[in-house]
């Protein structure tokens, strides 16, 4: 075996072990399941494990990898969140409501990584119903940052940005409504990346907020998520929203140069609510990409701060429509001996949310009532198209716009659950970028007091592939991406 | 305008959601802020904006209307709380 790490290693990395035939599907898969086992008690960032599937799966890659048939994805090991739709295994969305159930079919997502040859190892830990920003509002329990155990993973993509971090898979998947993915990729110091907003199906992903909802891959580099990204993406006929755009190689353009790419930087995202070290960082990475040869342009996107207002309507709004379907009549949880109708909807509905996931429910139900719709959803609607046209003035001066993911490092597990207004606040920086329905990434781009900071790239819409170049540009030149937490196994 | 916890049990009922006494303070609080939160957006001059439903202003394609799934209602059941016949069973609705 050529690689003395395979729990840290990259995704192209291990392929390239794999093809060669120096390493087996089924070893590296046991050494995945071997290091959840030994490590996820003190993360819990895996809610649940298929160690017999995944080993089933991997010795059918290692099969084809034999016959030299092998996809470009075959035979490496991936973490699902457990919003995406798996067939036959427990899809919970971390909430008691979904506790019992087994989906009957997979997400699209799911069946084109696995049709592209990946082990499933288990599912991921994540907010409730994807509400939250720290992994917290989980009815399964939180889970610590592999950086320091005190302190969140973010979220709501949580336990994918812990896993990945932690080395118990190279690949992950995760949803992002309002910087869900980005978020936890900055809070862990891994690579995640959001795509526009119908450029990979929705279908079978479990639904939070429909016209902001978006899947994407969460990876050590950017170079594995432009692989995964690569199987993710495509129209798909089950999704009326999925966009039927051409999708490119992202990889072939990865290594070029970034010459003259016009980086814009907007001055409300270094306002004074972004930590002062944070900055710093951010300004040394920028600085980087000036040395191979970007340029930085100041640009406004004047209605950032009301993207927080914006945001807290559209979304509950959305989700009290999508989460109206859980009843406790055709699937989910039941409350026990219901007296009559209106008693099974509320008492179920009552019991199998959690509290933050009532509190959006409540907020958009009010959003969306009599009297109240013009002044508070079709105003946020009307202020989302304002927000939009920042961007699309923005991107007349730039080609992409860069900034922090998060306004600060991760933060100790509870300070902010008792407000959740702060904890809204740690969205401010990318929940923009949903309702303006464009491409986003977070790499990794320093250490303060040991805790990983993430810069933001955003780009315009259907063009992840020059964030991804910009990315893979940074990542050659820097080594923030290949620092890994040092966590001790339970039990050494 | 401040929130009553009137207004919040209304909200509540039209949610399908019950709120415990004890809980009902707290719960109009914390909903209270958040709806201070979002009025920032009432001075903003939207007029003659048009609201935006769809990041890209798309419009949902249509699929031919053919049959594309077969029956699955044993495999789709199997995941409800209650089924008797092929049926979900519920409260009796009508005495």
């Amino acid at each position: 075996m050529a690689l003395d790490n395979l729990t840290a290693a990259t995704a192209v990395e291990l392929v390239s072990e794999l093809q060669t035939r120096r390493l087996s599907a089924t070893e590296l898969t046991q050494s995945c399941l071997n290091r959840i086992a030994a490590v996820n008690p003190r993360l819990n960032a895996v809610i649940t494990v298929c160690e017999e599937q995944a080993l089933r799966e991997a010795a059918e890659a290692d099969l084809m990898l034999q016959r030299g048939d092998g996809g470009p994805l075959t035979g490496l090991p991936l973490l699902h969140k457990d919003i995406f739709c798996t067939r036959g295994v427990a899809t919970t969305c971390s909430s008691k409501m979904l506790e019992n159930f087994v989906p009957p079919y997979d997400a699209t997502v799911v069946s084109r990584l696995r049709a592209a040859g990946t082990v499933m190892l288990g599912k991921t830990n994540m907010d409730e119903f994807a509400m939250g920003s720290s992994t917290e509002t989980s009815a399964f329990g939180v889970t610590r940052n592999p950086w320091n155990t005190d302190c969140v993973p973010g979220g709501s993509s949580g336990g994918a940005a812990a896993a990945v971090a932690a080395g118990f898979a190279p690949l992950s998947t995760g949803t992002d409504t309002g910087g869900s993915i980005r978020q936890p990729a900055s809070l862990c110091g891994i690579t995640g990346l959001k795509p526009t907003y119908g450029r990979v199906s929705r279908l079978g992903i479990i639904a939070f907020a429909s016209s902001l909802d978006q899947a994407g891959p969460m990876t050590r580099t950017a170079e594995d998520a432009a692989l995964m990204l690569q199987v993710m993406s495509g129209v798909d006929p089950g999704d009326s929203t999925s966009a039927d755009v051409e999708v490119p190689d992202f990889r072939s353009q990865m290594g070029d140069s970034i010459q003259g790419l016009r980086i814009g930087i907007p001055q409300q995202y270094f306002s004074q609510s972004l930590d002062a070290r944070v900055a710093q960082t951010i300004q040394a990475a920028l600085d980087e990409l000036v040395q191979e040869g970007a340029e930085l342009v100041d640009i406004d996107l004047p209605h950032t701060e009301q993207g927080i207002a914006t945001y807290y309507i559209i979304a509950p709004a959305e989700a009290s429509a999508n989460l109206s379907r859980y009843d406790g009549v055709r699937f989910g949880y039941r409350c026990e001996a219901p007296k009559d109708l209106a008693d099974l909807y509320e008492r179920s509905r009552t019991e199998g949310f959690g509290d933050e996931v009532k509190r959006r429910i409540l907020v958009g139900t009010y959003a969306l009532s009599a009297g109240f719709y013009d002044a508070y959803f079709k105003k946020a609607q009307q202020v989302r198209r304002l927000i939009s046209q920042d961007f699309k003035h923005a991107f007349e001066h730039c080609d992409v716009i860069a900034g922090p993911a998060a306004p600060g490092v991760a933060f100790g597990l509870g300070s902010k659950t008792q407000d959740p207004l702060a904890m809204y606040l740690e969205d401010i920086y990318t929940l923009s970028v949903n309702l303006a329905g464009l491409p986003g990434m977070s790499v990794p781009a320093g250490l303060i007091d040991d805790m990983p900071v993430g810069l933001q790239l955003i780009g315009r819409a259907f063009d992840e592939a020059t964030l991804l170049r910009a990315a893979h540009r940074f990542q050659l030149r820097t080594d923030h991406h290949r620092i890994r937490p040092t966590l001790a196994e339970v039990g050494s | 305008m401040p929130t009553t916890p009137a207004d919040v049990l209304s909200v509540a009922q039209l949610a399908r959601l019950r709120i415990e006494d004890s809980a009902l303070d707290d719960v109009t609080d914390r909903f209270g802020r958040i709806l201070d939160l979002v009025a920032q957006l009432q001075q903003i001059d939207t007029e003659g904006v048009e609201p935006m439903s769809n990041p890209h202003d798309m419009v949902q394609r249509l699929r031919p209307d053919t049959v594309t799934e077969g029956d699955q209602r044993e495999e789709l059941q199997a995941a409800a709380p209650s089924v008797e016949d092929g049926f979900f069973l519920v409260p009796r609705v009508i005495d």
